[in-house]
């Protein structure tokens, strides 16, 4: 696969994604409760689509050295922002991630992510990792919606953002959709 | 009986349509279920609003011989309410899944209807006599007192007008957690099944207060769940043999007299799956939404989203016919993701005779499909061809780039607009076609 065709892929796994779990959201205030079928016929969509995106993004890997956009929105995602494809991202840290290599991201975004929250202690343990942390799916919600304001490109980020919790919580989403909505009946 | 397509023998014109023709559809007013009679003289609709409508034939008037006789409304009466499940903080819809009629064993009429929860036997029954001179009340139904009667008589029956009376004689209740999607009365004329998605029970119709549970494929842990039940029907002529079909595309035969849990089926039906088709929304599509036997026995019809199939209970590893019904949709699945109607479950029907199939599509279309002659047609169902006995045009989808003179193009068609239930006559070339709040008849030209 192309770098340019994993990333229409990846746009399409995505967008596919956004639009599976809003369905899912949505049919819980549906009359008549949630429907079975329904949402096992969602959670495979989702997990197909995931399975793509996930393999699109190795293929992207695979054809960008550089920090590509996609590393930009790890760190983004891991801050909870929402970023708008396929525009590059500002890198809040730029020298943590680049020196990465790709198969230790879920690491270094933990150390970032944990690095970031030492002052808000409020929020999230600094210490503990996220146990529903999933491998790649770690640096996955950029779909999601946050309501955290974007960052304007070349701001940095200073305070420890809550959304760090969002990142566990908008990755966790797509493990928690996928594994707790059948058992929610 | 003749062919379902064209030619000289053949032709489908319009006959009636009820349903109120204004633009706002209210909701209550969706069709959800049609259904004739084992003898096609009664035709059943059921509604969201949970209300049920029965029409008769009328015989024909032997001054217009050359018309069939019409439909009039029969019996009409609400069958479900909506209920509030406390425990679960659940609202229960009222909307009527499925009717199933009962063989008719004496004057009155019988019918099976579900809700998502519970089933109701109704009895139909008319009321054309009327009883007068009581001796211990008057006509209008006060007692008399007792110091005036003074002689006896028996009372008369006299004539009245026809008043059709529907009384729910047995509610199946509590027996299912999930949706109920089947609902099928056995050859015994004893038993029925009841479906929901995870489950399958049998009753006697005689007893509410409990139920066999048949088919369980509930896994020890909601997680692991991969497939669930869309439909069951039990065979038409083997009180011991039940079909159910899978969200997976697969259907199951069961025999009762295997084993009281009939977990292990006799028979799996299943077509591989062309691999080259894979796309994201190959599961949700491969879901089957229907299945019904032949009226012989001896095979069965599956409906997907984009198909119909037919396969002889002989043979498990393939279908023995596939007709595709609106192919040009497979391109558009991600949009039809979207909108939701990818989710869409049509039903399928066979013809009196087994030579030909029908099923349902989007635009007020609906496909029919001749088993001898493999050829098939496009109908629509619409007010602008209900002129009494007009033909009905058959309708043509252009899926290439030129579009040719009365084709529809893909990117036309209302997707608002389904039919998904439709039924054909037990015996005659007589169907019923359900678009949204209105119910088409249509039947065969009669040279």
């Amino acid at each position: 696969m192309s770098a340019t065709t994993a990333m229409e892929v990846n746009a399409e796994a995505r967008r596919i994604l956004a639009v599976s779990i809003s369905k899912l959201y949505a049919s819980r205030t549906q009359r008549g409760g949630l429907r079975l079928h329904r949402s096992l016929l969602l959670s495979m969509v989702m997990r197909s689509a995931r399975d793509i995106y996930h393999s699109s993004r190795e293929s992207e890997e695979l054809w960008g050295a550089q920090p590509t956009s996609e590393e930009p929105m790890e760190t983004g995602s891991c801050s909870g922002e929402q970023t708008v494809l396929p525009e590059p991202q500002p890198e809040p840290q730029p020298a943590m991630i680049s020196a990465e290599p790709p198969s230790d991201e879920p690491d270094s975004e933990d150390e970032g992510c944990d690095g970031e929250t030492a002052e808000d202690k409020e929020n999230m343990s600094p210490t503990k990792q996220s146990r529903k942390r999933r491998g790649k799916a770690a640096a996955a919600p950029d779909f999601l919606p946050s309501k955290r304001a974007r960052l304007e490109p070349g701001e940095e980020r200073h305070a420890a953002p809550p959304g760090s919790c969002r990142a566990g919580a908008g990755e966790s989403l797509i493990a928690l959709s996928l594994n707790r909505v059948i058992p929610a009946f | 009986m003749a062919g379902v397509a064209g030619g000289n023998d053949f032709q489908w014109c319009f006959s009636q349509v009820k349903g109120a023709i204004d633009e706002d559809v209210a909701e209550a007013d969706i069709i959800s279920t049609v259904e004739f009679n084992y003898s096609g003289e009664l035709l059943a609709t059921g509604d969201k609003g949970g209300r049920v409508v029965i029409f008769q034939h009328e015989q024909e008037s032997k001054n217009r011989p050359h018309l069939r006789g019409e439909y009039n409304v029969y019996s009409t009466f609400q069958s479900h309410e909506p209920e509030f499940d406390y425990l679960k903080s659940l609202e229960i819809e009222e909307k009527i899944n499925k009717i199933r009629w009962l063989p008719q064993q004496n004057a009155a009429h019988f019918l099976l209807s579900t809700n998502d929860k519970t089933i109701k036997l109704w009895k139909i029954s008319e009321r054309d006599k009327r009883a007068e001179g009581y001796n211990l009340k008057d006509e209008d139904g006060r007692l008399r007192d007792p110091f005036r009667i003074t002689s006896l008589r028996v009372p008369v029956l006299m004539p009245m007008d026809l008043m059709v009376e529907a009384s729910p004689r047995r509610i199946f209740a509590n027996a299912h957690t999930y949706h109920i999607n089947s609902i099928s009365v056995n050859s015994d004329h004893e038993t029925y099944l009841s479906a929901d998605d995870l489950r399958i029970n049998l009753w006697h119709l005689e007893i509410t207060d409990r139920s066999f549970n048949i088919v369980d494929i509930k896994p020890a842990n909601m997680e692991e769940l991969t497939e669930v039940i869309t439909a069951a029907e039990c065979h038409p002529l083997q009180c011991n043999v039940f079909v159910y079909s899978s969200s997976k595309g697969t259907i199951r035969l069961c025999d009762m007299r295997a084993a009281a849990l009939c977990d292990r089926h006799s028979k799996f039906f299943e077509e591989p799956e062309d691999p080259s088709s894979r796309s994201f929304f190959s599961e949700i599509i491969s879901s089957i939404s229907d299945v019904k036997f032949s009226h012989s026995g001896r095979y069965m019809m599956t409906r997907d989203y984009l198909s119909v199939k037919v396969w002889d209970l002989n043979m498990e590893n393939r279908p023995v016919e596939t007709y595709q019904v609106h192919e040009y949709l497979r391109s558009k699945l991600c949009s039809l993701y979207e909108n939701d109607c990818i989710f869409d479950k049509f039903e399928c029907c066979w013809n009196g005779s087994d030579s030909a199939i029908m099923t349902g599509s989007y635009n007020n279309f609906f496909r029919m499909f001749d088993r001898n002659t493999r050829r098939d047609i496009t109908l629509e169902a619409s007010r602008e061809s209900s002129k009494p006995r007009a033909t009905l045009k058959p309708r043509k989808v252009s899926t290439g780039g030129k579009r040719k003179k009365d084709e529809i193009s893909v990117d036309s068609l209302d997707f608002n607009k389904k039919i998904l239930h439709t039924a054909w006559h037990p015996k005659d070339n007589v169907i019923a076609v359900a678009a949204t709040n209105n119910l088409y008849i249509f039947q065969d030209k009669i040279n």
